[in-house]
């Protein structure tokens, strides 16, 4: 498929929409398109859609039931992110009835619409990986920065009714980090830290995304000393994308637009700001301070989904021992590596020390305000920088910890001392 | 569309703003600790639920909100729709730095948005003021003061 121009795709699509509903998911579009001065629309290889019962609501309920009565299908290969409920979990976690029931509804209709409920964060590593050039209209902010950066692949933020409209249509609008011009870096940072544990890179990207945040800042990292590993890159996305709303990072000599610093800032001459190992340790003892964590509730590792290679290290860590008595400890992970974990026989040894493995699911996403309170919650100790910084929201207390540490919580039901 | 003539005053031109959606005259509400539906309001009751946040407690529907700058997320992308559907909505979003998860959400729930680079000229205004805004005209008038 060709890019088609703004008027093309107006009388092709939007004044020949035969519903309600698709009339005003397809104006929302083109709203979006003149906001930002698009051109046209370009074709998409794919859409992933965030759409579940705690933020939809019954508006969003409804109107995804309207495309469905209304005969509306996608015709791009339309997947769908994490969401808000693990049935197997649900009573263990007091969800609320009602919750869990509307969303088991909402998926019926969403797999009607012709979506796959693949029902993860990390697609990217568990069901498509976006060549470099790739459009794509994908619409969880951690997948986005992740296809962007490490793969090449080019996509905005494309929240739900965006990604929804994408997946019918088959186009996006034509602007951000479709085109080159976005790409470029913007802010020079060069690591000393050996940045060896995966909350490392969450905390790095928590500096640097409250340091220069902005959807239209692309950081790049200069990383001498460091073999980056694919989860750490997807720690440090997930990360700026939530402090800083970034959509795209360069790692010199990781990333594929990146292979030195003249291709990450296109020759422009931009200052270095250092940061070492103290910066990252600045970020725990920040996050520690003021916390009576005498007792630990929660430890999650959580936010992305972790992939089979991280499950694998918690297993190490944990090294055969319970988590304490009156401590959750919680991990999710996409359907399809629970399915590994199990099908390896590393599920069941997670099960036996005491964790919750949950599928398809992030925590954030659980209406954790009412579980925390059905659960008695009041502090999560989490390896995740994104986790630690949306659940001041909840009104929970959250400490950023290494995995180690995290690990060492939820055996011995209380944070080490410093 | 902006309906302001050509000669009605206006208190701010805000130069290079991007915005859609209608006219809107509400109180305004400036934080400057940024905005995510998910990470700080209560989306049950409309408040600002993130303690410390410089709008902590404060109810957002029925205002124009004026934010430094959007934080993470998709969920805007839904939540702006149901909060406008229960009421709880802003009238207008004024932004310093907004994404698009705030365009497309705004963009379905009918609420006008705006991205105007710097909030240094509205923050001047008393919090609580009413205010006219134009998305589209780039422009926003002080109605009454508090």
């Amino acid at each position: 498929m060709l890019m088609m121009s703004l008027e093309d795709y107006k009388r092709e699509w939007v004044d020949n929409a035969e519903s309600e509903v698709a009339s005003r998911l397809l104006n929302a579009q083109v709203e979006v398109a003149e906001f930002y001065g698009a051109s046209g629309m370009v074709p998409v290889s794919g859409s992933h859609l965030m759409g579940d019962m705690e933020v939809l609501g019954a508006s969003g309920r409804k109107l995804i039931g309207d495309c469905h009565a209304s005969g509306l299908r996608v015709t791009v290969p339309t997947t769908t992110n994490a969401h808000c409920v693990d049935y197997r979990h649900a009573d263990d976690l007091r969800q609320d009835p009602e919750l869990v029931s509307s969303q088991a509804s909402l998926q019926t209709v969403l797999r009607g619409l012709g979506i796959l409920l693949t029902d993860t964060c990390t697609n990217y590593q568990t069901v498509y990986q976006p060549r470099f050039g790739e459009h794509i209209s994908w619409g969880d902010t951690g997948a986005v920065i992740y296809a962007n950066s490490v793969l090449g692949a080019r996509s905005n933020f494309e929240s739900g009714p965006a990604a929804l409209a994408a997946g019918f249509t088959g186009y996006t609008p034509s602007y951000g980090f479709h085109l080159d011009a976005a790409r470029l870096g913007t802010h020079v940072f060069r690591v000393t830290a050996p940045m060896d544990d995966l909350a490392d890179w969450g905390a790095l990207g928590s500096i640097v995304g409250s340091s220069v945040p902005g959807y239209w800042n692309v950081p790049v990292f200069d990383i001498p000393e460091v073999d980056v590993a694919p989860d750490a890159l997807k720690h440090l996305g997930a990360s700026l994308a939530s402090f800083g709303s970034h959509a795209m990072f360069h790692v010199i000599r990781a990333t594929p637009e990146a292979s030195d610093l003249e291709s990450a800032t296109g020759g422009a001459d931009l200052p270095v700001t250092v940061l070492d190992q103290e910066t990252i340790d600045d970020v725990y003892r920040h996050s520690r301070a003021g916390q009576d964590l005498t007792d630990v509730d929660v430890v999650a590792f959580t936010a992305p989904q972790l992939s089979l290679f991280e499950i694998r290290q918690l297993l190490a860590l944990l090294d055969g021992r319970r988590v304490a008595e009156g401590t959750t400890l919680i991990v999710t992970t996409a359907p399809s590596v629970r399915a590994e974990l199990e099908r390896q026989g590393l599920l069941q040894q997670l099960q036996d020390s005491g964790a919750m493995v949950l599928g398809g699911v992030c925590l954030y996403l659980m209406a954790l305000g009412h579980m925390a309170k059905a659960m008695g919650w009041r502090s999560i100790v989490t390896n995740s920088a994104k986790l630690s910084n949306i659940i001041g929201g909840y009104r929970l207390e959250a400490v950023l910890v290494r995995t180690q540490d995290a690990v060492e919580a939820a055996v011995r039901g209380r944070l080490n001392d410093e | 569309m902006s309906n302001a003539r050509q000669d009605e005053p206006v208190d701010i031109r805000f130069d290079g703003a991007l915005g859609v959606g209608p006219d809107v005259e509400a109180r305004l509400l400036v934080t400057k600790d940024g905005f995510s539906p998910r990470y700080d309001l209560d989306r049950w009751t409309g408040k600002i639920s993130r303690e410390g946040h410089d709008l902590e407690g404060e109810t957002i529907g029925g205002s124009i909100l004026a934010i430094d700058r959007a934080k993470g997320g998709v969920a805007a992308g839904w939540a702006m729709d149901e909060l406008a559907a229960r009421g709880l909505a802003p009238k207008a979003m004024v932004f310093a730095h907004t994404n698009p998860v705030f365009v497309q959400g705004c963009a379905l729930a009918g609420i006008a948005i705006m991205e105007v680079f710097s909030l240094d000229e509205i923050g001047r205004i008393p919090s609580g003021s009413i205010c006219r805004v134009s998305p589209c005209g780039g422009w926003l008038r002080v109605v009454s003061k508090t």
